[in-house]
């Protein structure tokens, strides 16, 4: 069959897009090279959604973010993931700060931003007490948020896939062929046709354009550096804390995650090949020291010893800084790339966008009666009260058993994230939080690979972290040799064929 | 395995002890002793005996038991002789909640029914391992990377392996334990990297699971970077200075596929903090009195989840004393309240328990900061026991008997542990 668009690449934005076109009956692929979506730079962010005041003016960043923001509470109202308007606030400390929050204030209500206040130090420290009392006054933007991005993705494919999107997962894109009047995509396994070709390839934007013949602006790769704060310090900010901007980066943050852990950073800093193909998310005692004492400025009690977790992520950065986002002289290939922060906010606005672009192609877009906007919220354990539980647990006992004592998650909760999609280890860790406790996976890791491995009919060997060469046990030396191999003691038997 | 038939759940216990593990079932025998009738034990995993079950070496017991026995066999002891006493054991199930009135909140596939009333609680859920997030190394997040402990579970649980050339950070005793078990299992183990200057585990450790083994211990060196995408392919080792910072212009590459982590254990105590009950910032266990009863009446706790202990033969028995506190608790057995607190002095990090009494001998256990050799632990200026040496690696028992307490009314004594002073004879009267 012929698809009327294909989609490359399965981040946040290539959902979101996915989610939008599927409301029409156009009929839609969205390829992704990785055995999950989201698993790119969509999980490894800090989770803001902007307030909408803070791109730079004439910038297609400007133009997406604060309606992309508004479209998030929509979002969230039909999907499942967390999301809560926390509010942000932009710290001054000199006179000079003082003026850019005037203009950030000026620029955000040009732009419909509702609800911005300046406040001054008094008012900050009664808000913030734990913020330095160096501080001389903040710019408060309610609107702004927090999500759980990996959740964000999970739900925008998962709804988009109900309403009729083909999902091919562990599909690399390869090569684009031109074919008539439209494309004929050729991944790891096999071909895709498809009159249009969306591009939202994220970090390989450029080479992916290429493939088909169309011209992109190079991608480059900018690091970020993030660091998680133990639970104890939960509630220590209840608000998106930014130091006043100077330059492109806005700088070391404080974030109130929608868990309630406290994280801080992120760094800017290009990777060391500076080329977009890097295989660098490593973080780094220089990054830790940036980011803690950026942190500590803004507030003097957080401490490098109370970081609990660490990541890295990679902004898609185009030549010129903007989102690229539009047709290209190949009649039919869009590019939506180069899409850096505030993507993750600006996504649902691309995503309309975009499928506003496809219908001027000439896509026909003729609404799904059948579209169903809505999806079950995953059972959350942790959050139910006893009675609730035991209520789920009568009804599958799989509720009645814990798989994660950290975050107190059941095995019911696993069974249904694999249901849903998870493959790997870390898909059904931030689906479930499962293995994101203190134990960061020590006591449960085995319970729920050989949940994974028995679901989906996998050998223990072939359970991996994050798909690919990620595999996390192998076979014992002389069981490999053996075929009379013992059956594992929960009754697994991939022992022998691993 | 059959499935044995679901456990008949009362709705109330004299004593309800949280976690199966040596701690729990030794506090279940202790109760039992003491004249709980009805004593329940929850574990969450299948089989009750908790980090014994996975630990198939040999080396638990001979202080409890005088033979030398594996990890299951030991408790296979105690669960034996918490059968004979009719103690209830309800396996694969959770306890979630302990409330202020000592209701028990349990989750189990069969009885996700009603809580549990207990007259008293003991809490003996165990410890976690320190992971690598703990100690902050710098590099990527590849899969390979994993405590010690998991790949003890993955081999001797599971049936599996962890890699094929293994690192191995930090000198504890679990570390140690899982580089002679994986040799023995044809993986390369190419080196233990330990910060400290001095291993972390036992010393018998140290000589029968590495240098009968040939495996190069690294002291004073620390892994500095994670190294591979999907999983890791080398580390990056670098010698430390004296403050411990590593030496980055000495640092060298180390292949292999796999870092386990042996760097310590942590007490698991949500279940405490959410009860309320008195944590020490030190051990990050409950604050115990000398019946190893909490800062909450009628709540007991010992094993892992109130200090980290090397041999199990303590573990079983602090919890006899938890138990039978807590069976004494219930059935109103009447015991002196603690009259003296201990402080932790020189080179002392922490005492367990914080308090005794005048009128009955104690076991108080604690650990140092630093090595030492030649020197002396005193308590207070009332006894002072000579000891060869100390190391932060082994934990240091103290007998407290009445005698010395018999011209003592000041309240509080400092614990500490000095050099010997050459020709000094002052209170080396024991
Ligand atoms: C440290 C950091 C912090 C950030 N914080 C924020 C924030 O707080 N708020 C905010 O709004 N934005 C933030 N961002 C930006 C935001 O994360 C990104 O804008 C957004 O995730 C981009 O999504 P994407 O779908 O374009 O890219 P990606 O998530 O990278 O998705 C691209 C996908 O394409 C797939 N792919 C690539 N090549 C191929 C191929 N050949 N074949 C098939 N599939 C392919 C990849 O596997 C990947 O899944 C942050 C970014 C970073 C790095
Ligand atoms: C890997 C390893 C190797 C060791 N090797 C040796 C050795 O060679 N020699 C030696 O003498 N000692 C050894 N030790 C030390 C000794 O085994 C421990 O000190 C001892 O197991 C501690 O006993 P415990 O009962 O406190 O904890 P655990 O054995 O950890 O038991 C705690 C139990 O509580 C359960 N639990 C926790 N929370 C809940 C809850 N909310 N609801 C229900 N159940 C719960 C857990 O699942 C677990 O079964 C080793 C320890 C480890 C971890």
């Amino acid at each position: 069959m012929r698809y009327d668009v294909a989609i490359v690449g399965a981040g946040v934005i290539g959902c979101a897009i996915a989610r939008e076109l599927s409301r029409s009956l156009a009929t839609v692929a969205l390829i992704e090279r990785d055995v999950e979506v989201g698993l790119g730079t969509s999980k490894a962010n800090s989770g803001i959604i902007h307030g909408g005041h803070r791109a730079h003016d004439g910038t297609l960043k400007a133009a997406t973010e604060w309606r992309g923001n508004q479209l998030w509470g929509e979002l969230a109202k039909e999907l499942p993931f967390g999301f809560e308007r926390v509010g942000d606030l932009t710290v001054a400390f000199d006179e000079a700060d003082l003026a850019v929050l005037h203009e950030t204030l000026e620029q955000g209500r040009r732009r419909g931003v509702t609800g911005l206040e300046l406040w001054d130090a008094e008012r900050l420290r009664r808000e913030e007490p734990n913020l330095s009392h160096e501080a001389i006054a903040a710019l408060h933007a309610p609107s702004a948020g927090v999500v759980n991005p990996y959740e964000a993705c999970f739900a925008l494919a998962e709804s988009a896939v109900r309403n009729g999107v083909d999902l091919k997962l562990e599909h690399a894109v390869e090569g684009i062929d031109r074919d008539g009047d439209g494309f004929v995509v050729r991944t790891s396994r096999g071909d895709v046709a498809a009159r249009f070709v969306v591009n939202a390839a994220g970090l390989f934007g450029d080479a992916v354009a290429r493939m088909a013949g169309a011209s992109a602006p190079t991608i480059r790769a900018r690091k970020g550096e993030e660091y998680l704060l133990d639970k104890r310090l939960a509630g220590y900010v209840g608000r998106v804390v930014f130091p006043t901007p100077s330059g492109e980066s806005k700088g070391i943050l404080l974030i109130p995650t929608y868990d309630g852990t406290l994280m801080v950073g992120p760094t800017a800093h290009w990777t060391a090949d500076h080329g977009a193909d890097t295989t660098d998310l490593d973080t780094t005692a220089a990054g830790a020291a940036e980011v803690f004492a950026g942190a500590r400025r803004l507030a003097p009690g957080i401490a490098e010893a109370d970081c609990i977790a660490e990541f890295a992520g990679l902004r898609a950065v185009a030549d010129g800084e903007d989102f690229v986002i539009g047709a290209t002289e190949v009649a039919g290939f869009l590019n939506v790339i180069g899409i850096q922060s505030p993507g993750l906010t600006a996504a649902p606005a691309i995503a309309q966008d975009v499928v506003a672009l496809l219908a001027a192609q000439g896509l026909e877009l003729e609404p799904d009666d059948a579209f169903v906007p809505g999806l079950e919220a995953p059972v959350r354990a942790a959050q139910l009260d006893f009675e609730e539980l035991a209520r789920v647990a009568r009804g599958d006992p799989a509720f009645g058993r814990i798989a994660c004592r950290c975050e107190r998650v059941t095995e019911g909760e696993v069974r249904a994230a694999i249901a849903r999609g998870a493959r790997t280890m870390d898909g059904v860790k931030f689906r479930t939080r499962a293995g994101m406790g203190r134990c960061q996976g020590g006591f449960c890791a085995w319970r729920v690979m050989s949940l994974i491995a028995e679901a989906t009919d996998t050998p223990i060997p072939a359970v991996t972290k994050k798909g690919g060469g990620s595999w996390i046990a192998r076979v014992r030396t002389d069981a490999a040799e053996r075929s009379d191999a013992p059956d594992a003691p929960d009754g697994t038997r991939e022992v022998a064929h691993g | 395995m059959a499935k044995p038939a679901p456990l008949d759940l009362r709705r109330r216990y004299d004593v309800v002890v949280v976690g199966g593990g040596p701690a729990g079932l030794g506090a279940a025998v202790g109760a039992r002793d003491a004249g709980a009738e009805h004593v329940l034990v929850v574990d969450r995993e299948p089989e009750a005996g908790g980090i014994l079950q996975q630990c198939i070496h040999h080396g638990f017991g001979l202080h409890h038991f005088k033979e030398e026995l594996t990890g299951p066999e030991y408790a296979q002891r105690f669960l034996a002789q918490v059968t004979e006493r009719g103690v209830d054991v309800l396996t694969d199930a959770y306890v979630l909640d302990v409330d202020r009135d000592r209701r028990v909140a349990l989750l189990s596939q069969d009885h996700a029914l009603a809580p549990v009333d207990a007259g008293a609680v003991v809490l003996a859920m165990g410890a976690r391992e320190r992971t690598r997030e703990a100690v902050r190394i710098p590099g990527s997040r590849p899969a390979g990377v994993m405590t010690a402990g998991f790949a003890q579970k993955l081999v001797n649980v599971a049936g599996y392996l962890p890699g094929k050339r293994v690192a191995i950070l930090g000198s504890g005793d679990i570390g140690l334990i899982m580089a002679r078990r994986l040799i023995l299992e044809g993986v390369e183990v190419v080196g233990v990297f330990e910060l400290m200057p001095h291993a972390n585990g036992l010393s018998r450790n140290v000589v029968q699971c590495l240098h009968d083994f040939d495996v190069p211990l690294h002291l004073s060196t620390t892994v500095v970077r994670v190294h591979g995408r999907d999983r890791v392919d080398r580390i990056t080792v670098a010698p430390v200075d004296e403050a411990l910072r590593p030496v980055l212009s000495r640092a060298w590459d180390v292949a292999c596929d796999t870092l386990l982590v042996s760097i310590g254990l942590i007490p698991d105590n949500e279940l405490a903090r959410h009860l309320g009950v008195r944590l020490d910032p030190v051990t990050t266990g409950p604050v115990v009195d000398s019946t190893m009863q909490t800062s909450r009446d009628g709540v007991f706790a010992c094993g892992n989840t109130v200090h980290i202990h090397d041999l199990v033969d303590m573990v079983s028995q602090e919890s006899y004393l938890a138990g039978s506190a807590a069976g004494g608790f219930v059935t109103g057995r009447h015991t002196p309240a603690d009259n003296v607190r201990l402080t932790p002095g020189a080179n002392v990090r922490y005492t367990v328990p914080t308090t005794i009494s005048t009128d009955r001998e104690h076991t108080v256990y604690l650990r140092v900061q630093k090595p030492m050799t030649d020197c002396v632990l005193r308590l207070g200026d009332v006894h002072a026991k000579p000891l060869r040496y100390v190391v932060p690696a082994e934990m240091v028992t103290l007998k407290v008997r009445p005698r010395f307490l018999e011209a003592f009314h000041g309240g509080t004594l400092t614990v500490s542990v000095e050099t010997r002073e050459p020709a000094s004879t002052k209170g080396a009267a024991a």
